[in-house]
């Protein structure tokens, strides 16, 4: 007994050894980023199907990291996560951040363990329907089969509205999003519920998008938003400040295609913006012009937003009136300034 | 000589070596369980987690599709399916109740199956000898996962919908699932409710004393009959009564309702296990002396009275051991039914799990009661193999 206490004694010495390194310096030393994205989100994360690469708008989060970092977008290993796992992956530091369509809620920040970045998409959840059940509210639907994905705030908000409502549904939860979509198509799910975004990608892929329709209601708030490990300000605060310069660069005006001209501006806010003066990156612990270099890769949040999501894009959501558009038309995207 | 055994140094006393190497390893098991359990509370710490079961008493606000709990109704304890309301040790129960309702239905479909091929596959029709080898070696050369997938997608969600399925004798099947005909109790079941526990609790009284009192063998019978028929005839209606399924707007009213998953998952694991149960007891017959099927045909008896009388009866007891092993694969296997979102102990875990953040305890939980659920089989294994067993030759 008394040696089975010293050997735990050294342990718990060996372990102090250990120093709390951040995970910014652990990413430096690896040269390459581990994200955790969704693979099988139409427009936000997804495979495309042309050039075997991930793609969309949570996807360009990661790349801005990347750019950032490494002055390389392409520096990152992608790590598919279904809903199930992705707090996993951080709670045992496999992914060094996910940006995969994620709500902050209390509950996860508080005893989930894990720390949200800003939110960079303002979702809401829906339902969709095949327009032959002739529903035209869910309301109409007591008694209806409905199907989620399992691990998700859709299975507590659908179940909070059964609940009021005395709807009395059936409430079916698949590891995977597609069956539950495969379901609606075959008619074992009367209904499926998930973000609306989610089911504007979802509703394009089907073979008859016609056929299905969604519903009016929005059923919840879902501010979607990349999440990385608890206590590790170091790291939290350089990948904020990454996001957040996605943001401040629309406000600015600056693009891809002007960065080089607003490289010579005399405006003093934007030459700390872009690391021509001030040490704002050094103090992150990043390179100065960590935003230019992002804005150079990747661009500003309205051109992410518009090469995912815009008109052009098959997965259109408009973003004009919504709370996804900059602070200055109205919406909700705003960011801290950068001094 | 007796001084010259003494002074044998201990690394060369075999017996002393053997328990210091056991205790060697045992000690490095300790210390690997240790450092294992220590950097597992480090990692937690670091990120600010804490181990606790009290998220185990807390709301579980969740909707699951099918399951019964046992809950608190009123100051009595029943059970009942499972609200939203209930905690999420109800849930959990919910999900060992489906998994147990799978494993056990699936246990005794799998047998019956796995017998008839496995006498099938030694059958002298070619045909019925044919399929069963067809049978056995395209079921067992694909993965249950994969079968699973297929009888959900391709069959059960292929049913016609609802409003179109067709009604036969009471009976709907849809892609909602099969709808039966069901016992549903009455209101009258209140009244006659205690005469039925009565009639129960004096069968199993009847058990009980047996040691002290053999009583005659109808009365077994008769004692419960006697008193529920008392029962009824005080209260005058009928407790219960055949509640037929009807279709109302989604959903399927009245009646017992096996659901698209339930039916999918106990379809694999039943038609799975079966091929090998069917190997294994093909494997016992032909481990039978070809003498026995002589000596019996050459006293008259008939193909299929060897086979019940003489043949099964000796396989068995080859039979029971392996047969225990496909018992627990089948049930471990159940938690293979998170693909097809039956709500089984394992799926319900992972919402239960990602709901609260609490994994590590959730798993450690369902990895104890999958271990309790696989003793509790081997047990029973081992004693009916003790039972069926030759008295002095295969202990």
């Amino acid at each position: 007994m008394k040696k089975l206490l010293v050997l735990l004694a050294l342990l718990s010495l060996g372990a102090l050894g250990f120093a709390q390194q951040s995970r910014l310096d652990v990413v430096k030393q690896r040269g390459k980023l581990i994200c955790g994205v969704n693979g099988g989100a139409p427009g936000f994360g997804y495979i495309n199907e042309k050039t075997g690469t991930y793609e969309g708008f949570d996807v360009d989060f990661c790349k801005a990291v990347a750019a950032a970092i490494f002055d390389d977008p392409s520096k990152v290993e992608y790590v598919a996560l279904t809903a199930k796992v992705r707090f996993n992956a951080i709670q045992t530091g496999k992914v060094d951040v996910v940006f995969r369509n994620t709500t902050i809620t209390t509950s996860r920040d508080g005893s989930v363990g894990v720390d949200f970045l800003p939110v960079n998409f303002y979702d809401g959840q829906g339902v969709m329907v095949r327009k032959d059940l002739g529903v035209n509210s869910v309301f109409d639907l007591k008694g209806a089969t409905v199907c989620t994905n399992q691990g998700t705030t859709t299975e507590k908000n659908w179940t909070d509205l059964d609940r009021a409502h005395k709807l009395g549904t059936k409430l079916i939860t698949f590891e995977d999003f597609s069956r539950s979509f495969d379901g609606l198509l075959s008619g074992r799910c009367d209904a499926i519920t998930t973000d609306k975004s989610g089911l504007v990608g979802w509703k394009a892929k089907a073979p008859n998008p016609d056929d299905l329709v969604i519903l009016p209601e929005t059923l919840s708030k879902e501010p979607l938003a990349g999440f990385t490990f608890q206590n590790d300000s170091k790291w939290r605060d350089a990948l904020t400040w990454i996001v957040y310069a996605t943001f401040q660069a629309e406000e600015f005006g600056i693009t891809q295609d002007n960065l080089d001209e607003m490289m010579k501006s005399d405006n003093p806010g934007i030459r700390r913006f872009l690391g021509l003066e001030g040490t704002l990156g050094d103090g992150l612990g990043l390179s100065n012009d960590f935003a230019a270099r992002v804005i150079k890769h990747v661009g500003n949040y309205g051109e992410i937003y518009d090469r995912h999501l815009g008109p052009n894009s098959p997965f259109y959501i408009p973003r004009e009136g919504s709370l996804n558009a900059a602070y200055t038309d109205g919406g909700l995207i705003y960011s801290p300034p950068f001094r | 000589m007796k001084e010259a055994r003494a002074a044998v140094p201990f690394w060369k006393d075999e017996r002393k070596l053997g328990m210091l190497f056991q205790a060697l390893l045992l000690l490095t098991v300790v210390l690997v369980l240790l450092f294992l359990s220590y950097t597992a509370y480090r990692g937690m710490r670091s990120r600010g987690l804490e181990f606790s079961f009290a998220f185990l008493f807390e709301e579980s606000g969740f909707l699951i599709s099918e399951g019964v709990t046992l809950a608190n109704d009123g100051g009595h304890w029943l059970f009942r399916a499972f609200q939203p309301s209930d905690a999420n040790w109800q849930v959990l129960l919910a999900g060992f109740i489906n998994t147990l309702r799978v494993s056990v239905t699936g246990i005794v479909l799998t047998t019956i199956l796995g017998v008839l091929v496995g006498v099938g596959r030694l059958s002298s029709n070619w045909l019925v000898n044919r399929l069963s080898f067809a049978y056995v070696e395209f079921v067992r050369n694909t993965p249950l996962l994969v079968q699973m997938i297929f009888w959900y997608l391709a069959v059960f969600n292929k049913l016609p919908p609802l409003r179109q399925a067709s009604e036969w004798y009471g009976f709907i099947l849809s892609n909602k699932g099969m709808a039966v005909p069901w016992i549903a109790t009455t209101p009258a079941w209140s009244q006659f409710g205690p005469y039925f526990y009565w009639g129960l609790y004096l069968w199993l009284g009847l058990w009980l004393i047996r040691p002290l009192w053999r009583p005659p063998r109808w009365l077994y019978w008769a004692a419960p009959l006697g008193v529920w028929a008392v029962g009824l005839a005080l209260v005058r209606q009928l407790p219960v009564t055949v509640s037929t399924p009807v279709k109302k707007g989604f959903r399927v009213e009245g009646g017992a309702l096996l659901s698209p998953e339930f039916s999918a998952v106990l379809l694999a694991l039943t038609i799975y296990t079966a091929s090998y149960i069917a190997e294994i007891v093909r494997g016992a017959i032909q481990s039978l002396p070809k003498g026995q099927w002589e000596a019996a045909s050459s006293l008259g008896l008939s193909y299929g009275q060897t086979l019940r009388l003489i043949i099964l009866p000796q396989a068995l007891r080859i039979i029971v051991p392996p047969l225990g092993n496909q018992y627990l694969n089948l049930t471990k296997n159940s938690s293979l039914a998170i693909a097809v979102g039956f709500p089984e102990l394992f799926n319900v875990y992972g919402t239960l799990a990602n709901q609260t953040g609490r994994s590590l305890e959730g798993i450690l939980i369902v990895m104890a009661v999958y271990l309790s659920i696989s003793l509790s089989i081997s047990a029973f294994i081992n004693w009916y193999n003790t039972r069926v067993a030759l008295v002095g030759v295969a202990r």
